[in-house]
């Protein structure tokens, strides 16, 4: 048993795989330096530090996929991949419908997401929303280091590209690059359990488009993923002293959603609530409603989501992510006399 | 060219930078940090030249070029701690210092300042004919494709742009050599426009090389691309990995096993083995110079040209100005 955080995970699973897979190439601004340890050990051919040029880089990841390869293309925060989406939406993800299904592009894109730190709205954006939306992108989102590393293993063995997104708040790599969180006065609120986790010798891998149940209760039920998992098993404590039993599913994969484990939870709930770090309208929140709808589930419907451009004040940040108080405030609101009531508006100053 | 306003300039943006490095070590300023300094005598010989009407388009270290530029430094102050009476009403942060009524722009968007500032150029030839658009970049930053674009397009427009290329080596972690193909100012020239390297760490060289560009874009004579070099001694942002490891080599010990154990296993054999190690190398030993080459500062190559007195009493009211409004943020956030 190793004791890794979720960027280490990954990077454990990916040190198995490459030792597996000689097909497996990193490519990325400054991997020699962000996975040293990958690059000391299977050297400058396999991961390599690419220019600050994300077009070119990521079209090549594709390209390599199409060749052979199974490329992992680092794009360091999620919020950069917009510099090179071209690739993502018209390539990488069309070749197998374009080609008739005689082509695919097995690869993994790789990126941080995520807020919380005080970063801004350039650098903290989820967008696993955006990103599933596109027909032929497969998209996962681990809450914890154990399913990371264990998604990471299917993602490197599945025949089409996949978006793999690592929240920073789970990543003590990350905090440390970026936030600088370990400064005085600076208070950061990390997902213990979601950020550290034992992983064992041999990694399970864990199925993509499969969720988890992370807690089960009778009354209500709140659909999440990544850091939102956490939040929302925070909020069921509090919620179950109000004897409102909470039943958490941890979607890990956005796309392809797993709708038959997502109405069987719904199911027999008085409410179903979404949490989620993402935007609000036209993504997995009202996704989940279509799917929910479509499958003939009635059930009182509310979300708590990112409700626009993340601001860069702690004090104004922590009010547009879905916090602990907002997700105990949309439980009630979904289960009472007038649930569905859309979450009042929360910008502070516009 | 008067120095002695360029030496005063610069003092304001050394003491600002060390102002803002301070409030983030003390956790009052949330996220990244990337300062500017180093970067003084390249925003202060360029900005010297703008006017009403002109624009600026800024990459994450906007700080030094808006301090130049006349800014309030208690609103940015403000808008760095988090308040509603900062720049940005506490919405944007360092990396996206955006004021509508100075034209500029910041973004943490690497290369994205350059098709911002021929937006702003062209805006400026329609609008506000003389004025022009400044772009701020950094050597990685030109090869992003979006760039390279800009560079072509600036000149099929003959837009009013002047394309500043703050060259300090590095791209992030990585040094920029390693992932450049040709020149720089080759590049430039190959779009057809002109372009000139001059010395980013006197302020003197940068004054008279984009008056020349400005001027010329002024007159519609079209865009130039100057490449400035400097330095960048606090590394990429504060508290950067490879300037930590370079300064307390404990750390570097600390890490050393675990990489020379992954290396040991390497698939690749000897020779692979070694250009890995040979690569990290070669990075932190450059950091390494970085880090004690005494000659990057450009405030002392500056000050040296003035009359110590007048020099030290710039310094002072720089200084002075800088803890005044770093007080009075302080005061209005209450902390």
């Amino acid at each position: 048993m190793t004791r890794l955080d979720l960027t280490g995970a990954i990077d454990r699973a990916l040190e198995v795989a490459m030792g597996r897979d000689e097909r497996i190439v990193i490519i990325g601004e400054d991997v020699p330096m962000m996975r040293a340890a990958l690059f000391a050990r299977f050297g400058p051919d396999r991961v390599r530090g690419t220019p600050i040029s994300e077009a070119a880089f990521l079209g090549a990841g594709v390209g390599a996929s199409l060749g052979g390869l199974r490329p992992v293309v680092e794009i360091m925060f999620v919020d950069f991949l917009p510099v090179a989406l071209h690739a993502v939406i018209n390539e990488a993800a069309m070749v197998d419908t374009l080609s008739g299904g005689r082509w695919t592009a097995p690869m993994v894109v790789r990126a941080a997401c995520g807020g919380g730190y005080g970063d801004g709205g350039q650098h903290q954006q989820a967008r696993w929303g955006m990103l599933s939306s596109i027909p032929g992108l497969t998209v996962v989102v681990p809450s914890n280091p154990r399913d990371a590393a264990g998604l990471t293993l299917s993602a490197l063995e599945h025949d089409g590209p996949v978006v793999l997104l690592e929240h920073k708040l789970l990543s003590s790599f990350w905090l440390d690059m970026v936030a600088g969180w370990k400064r005085p006065g600076v208070e950061i609120d990390v997902p213990v359990d979601g950020m550290w986790g034992e992983l064992d010798e041999e990694i399970t891998a864990v199925p993509l488009g499969e969720a988890a149940v992370r807690r089960s209760g009778p009354d209500l039920l709140v659909v999440s993923l990544a850091v939102g998992v956490h939040r929302a098993l925070q909020a069921a404590e509090i919620l179950e002293a109000e004897g409102i039993g909470t039943t958490v599913l941890d979607l890990r994969t956005v796309s392809p959603l797993d709708g038959d484990r997502l109405s069987e939870a719904a199911i027999g709930k008085r409410g179903v609530l979404v949490v989620d770090e993402d935007y609000g309208p036209f993504g997995l929140s009202a996704e989940i409603a279509a799917v929910l709808a479509e499958r003939r589930v009635a059930i009182p419907y509310a979300r708590v989501t990112a409700s626009g451009v993340i601001p860069y004040a702690p004090r104004l940040e922590r009010l547009h992510m879905p916090e602990v108080g907002r997700i105990v405030e949309g439980a009630r609101r979904v289960l009472g006399a007038d649930g569905g009531r859309p979450e009042p508006a929360h910008r502070a100053d516009m | 060219m008067n120095l002695a306003d360029l030496y005063l300039q610069m003092a304001r943006m050394r003491r600002f930078e060390e102002a803002l490095g301070e409030l983030w070590g003390n956790g009052l300023i949330s996220g990244e940090m990337h300062l500017g300094i180093g970067e003084e005598a390249i925003a202060a010989g360029v900005v010297a030249h703008l006017g009403d009407g002109d624009a600026m388009a800024l990459d994450y270290r906007p700080t030094p070029a808006l301090v130049g530029r006349g800014l309030d430094l208690r609103s940015l102050l403000l808008e760095m701690l988090g308040s509603e009476d900062g720049l940005c009403r506490g919405h944007g942060g360092h990396m996206h210092l955006l004021s509508r009524s100075d034209l500029a722009f910041s973004t943490g968007i690497v290369g994205s300042s350059a098709p911002m500032a021929a937006g702003l150029a062209l805006s400026a030839e329609r609008l506000r004919p003389g004025s022009i658009a400044v772009a701020f970049f950094g050597d990685g930053a030109a090869n992003q494709g979006m760039v390279l674009e800009t560079l072509n397009l600036a000149v099929v427009w003959n837009l009013p742009v002047v394309f500043i290329c703050k060259d300090n080596g590095w791209a992030v972690t990585t040094r920029s050599s390693r992932l450049t193909g040709g020149t720089l100012v080759g590049r430039a020239r190959a779009f057809g426009m002109p372009a000139v390297a001059a010395n980013g760490k006197d302020v003197r060289s940068v004054w008279k090389a984009s008056g020349a560009a400005i001027e010329r874009a002024r007159r519609g004579g079209g865009p130039t691309f100057l490449l400035l070099n400097c330095s960048r001694p606090r590394g990429h942002f504060e508290d950067d990995p490879l300037v930590r490891v370079v300064r307390h080599p404990r750390e570097l010990l600390e890490m050393l096993p675990g990489l020379v154990a992954k290396a040991r296993q390497q698939e690749g054999g000897p020779w692979a083995r070694m250009r890995s190690m040979g690569a990290m190398t070669r990075t932190l030993l450059r950091m390494a110079i970085d880090q004690m080459v005494i000659r990057w500062d450009p405030l002392p190559r500056a000050a040296r040209r003035l009359p110590a007195d007048i020099a030290n009493g710039l310094a002072e009211r720089a200084r002075a100005e800088v803890t005044s409004a770093v007080q009075a943020a302080l005061a209005e956030v209450g902390t």
